[in-house]
């Protein structure tokens, strides 16, 4: 019953995990030192959510993926990503660093998506990641599923089932490594992606291909939407400095190692 | 003059859990350090017990959104219950925990109110007779210090960041009318899945994290894996410590690749830059060796020690207090014997 899915999945580009960051100070605010020459990817998260967007519309529906972010870091992106699922771009050429207000964000989001041709509100499913690797506060896709009047909102999600009457089974991560199960009537609704269970699809050359005749139009379209300046007043931004006298512990009998672990356990 | 409005949830027993707890210290510092007045919002199901467990906490009004309809945990009601309070107090500062159910209703609230929001605030004071708050970005990597002038401000504080409140007293909420339309019951909340006391071990509370790498699925001396004797020397000691137990992304990641996997590992145990980052006293690390990915889930880990055959390991160097170099197989075989005995 996936057939009318039309599936927005919001996501942006991070720096890449393994990239050393320093936050610098710039006239708009904090940022990345070199932020522009960083190697990005997709935020991992939003990977997953696009992931399962592709599996669930598989059988029929849609899915765009709705992006921010500088249009030229964005297109280096979409190079690999769009090997992975198929789906129709839609891009905001905006701030996609951490420090942008995530209010600023979802309100460029859900203008975005009001204005994506063909899209039937009333089949709606908002996809996203729950956090991200540049903000992670996991704020917006409610910001913008409340600017789209969607009521029906789930976060940390890791299963949909959908059922033959069209509703659908949510599994979401709770505390202590436990899952909130709930039912959902239907179509429109927010779901923050966790990890899912998919894996990361193989790279497919043919369907890159055929996504990037749409891709490449969609980001000559691009409007840019300047970061507004709001409230948020940062007085610092620092990397973490502590760095630990790492004491080695060798050649030392296994007995005497976890003699030693135990009384640090118990101390 | 600013006021300062704590928002919480009851727990199924009725009473508040720890994280809502200290969210209501960093409620109460950041009134006393404004001369603002507090309040209380509590919503759920049966919110008497709540009350009365910070009774004591010097709030000038106690407010309840409370009922059958408020006990599951449900978006558009709790949504609908938190802005019934916050419009009912008249705050212009709203604190709460970062739990699962505050943290997924928050944002969609402040949307509500015309206000802001940040979350995972792991600081909150007053500097020059304004609200400042800190919280971390890109992932635990960097931490920034800031403040905002518009209102409402909500603002979520993580676990593990302040003292839990400890004042109970009497006191009788005043109830807050909810406008909950049927569209706001689409969805149902069907129970929790909880693993079994055997199975648990992802234990918040737990003074111990064990971190897995992928090493415990590697080839050890005699040129085989022994997959099944990792998982059973680490589940015997988590069972024997009650320790959390938390995971390399790459050891996680093995399942999805068709190998032999230790069997109760999944993406929620994974720490790290697409993990948690939990916080425990202490950590004992085995078989990882990540570095900065790693680091990062191990941020907010008090004591750090890892046991690891390679000395110049860059997942300890520097980051662990005591490196053991040692076969992990070995020393957690002893170990558990040890506990056994004990």
């Amino acid at each position: 019953m996936s057939a009318g899915f039309h599936i927005v999945v919001c996501g942006s580009l991070v720096p890449d995990p393994l990239q050393t960051l320093e936050p610098i100070r710039g006239p708009q605010g904090p940022g990345l030192k070199n932020e522009m020459m960083l190697p990005a990817i997709l935020d991992p998260w939003a990977g997953h959510a696009l992931f399962e967007a592709a599996n669930l519309a598989a059988s029929g529906g849609k899915v765009w993926l709705l992006s921010m972010g500088p249009k030229a870091k964005l297109q280096q992106v979409m190079m690999s990503v769009a090997q992975k699922a198929p789906f129709e771009l839609v891009v905001l050429d905006g701030p996609a660093g951490g420090f942008t207000d995530a209010h600023f964000t979802a309100r460029a989001l859900a203008e975005a998506i009001e204005g994506i041709a063909g899209l039937d509100r009333s089949r709606l499913l908002l996809f996203g990641g729950w956090q991200s690797a540049s903000r992670g506060a996991g704020s917006t896709l409610q910001m913008v599923g409340e600017r789209l009047g969607v009521l029906d909102q789930f976060q940390g999600v890791d299963e949909i089932r959908v059922q033959d009457d069209g509703a659908f089974v949510v599994k979401e991560r709770v505390e202590g490594g436990g899952y909130l199960v709930s039912r959902c009537a239907g179509p429109p609704a927010v779901l923050g992606w966790a990890t899912g269970n998919l894996p990361e699809p193989p790279n497919n050359p043919q369907l890159g291909m055929a996504n990037m005749r749409l891709i490449m139009p969609a980001l000559q379209r691009a409007e840019p939407v300047p970061a507004e300046p709001g409230g948020l007043s940062f007085a610092s931004v620092e990397l973490p400095k502590a760095r630990r006298e790492t004491r080695l512990v060798k050649d030392l009998p296994p007995a005497e190692v976890a003699a030693d672990i135990l009384a640090w356990i118990k101390s | 003059m600013e006021k300062v409005l704590f928002l919480a949830h009851n727990e199924e027993g009725g009473g508040l859990s720890r994280a809502c707890l200290e969210a209501l210290s960093a409620a109460r510092d950041l009134a006393q350090g404004l001369g603002a007045e507090l309040a209380v919002g509590l919503f759920g199901g049966e919110v008497s017990g709540a009350a009365e467990a910070i009774g004591g906490c010097g709030a000038a009004c106690f407010l309840a959104a409370a009922g059958p309809v408020f006990a599951s945990s449900r978006y558009a009601s709790d949504a609908a219950a938190c802005e019934a309070l916050c419009r009912a107090s008249g705050a212009g500062l709203v604190v709460a925990a970062a739990d699962s159910r505050l943290s997924r209703v928050l944002p969609g609230v402040a949307q509500r109110l015309g206000g802001r929001i940040d979350t995972h605030l792991t600081g909150l004071w007053v500097k020059d007779g304004s609200p400042a708050a800190a919280r971390w970005f890109y992932r635990q990597r960097m931490v920034a210090e800031f403040t905002r002038s518009e209102r409402p401000w909500l603002m979520s504080v993580e676990s593990g960041c302040f003292e839990a409140f400890d004042g109970p007293g009497a006191v009788e909420p005043e109830p807050v009318a909810v406008d909950l339309s049927e569209a706001c019951k689409r969805t149902e909340v069907l129970g929790l899945e909880t693993p079994s006391a055997d199975e648990q071990t992802i234990r918040p509370d737990a003074e111990l994290l064990f971190v897995a790498g992928a090493g415990w699925t590697k080839k050890q001396a005699d040129g085989r894996t022994h997959v099944k004797e990792a998982e059973g020397l680490i589940l015997d000691f988590l069972n024997r410590t009650k320790a959390s137990l938390g995971s390399s992304k790459s050891l996680v990641d093995i399942s999805g690749e068709g190998h032999e996997v230790i069997s109760y590992l999944t993406h929620l145990h994974q720490v790290g830059q697409t993990g948690a980052t939990p916080r425990h006293p202490k950590g004992l690390a085995a078989c990882c060796h990540g570095e900065e990915p790693h680091v990062v889930g191990w941020r907010f880990i008090g004591e750090r020690r890892a046991i690891n055959l390679d000395a110049g390991c860059g997942w300890a160097q520097g980051k662990a207090d005591v490196l053991y170099v040692a076969d992990a197989f070995e020393v957690l075989a002893r170990l558990n014997e040890l506990l056994a005995r004990a």
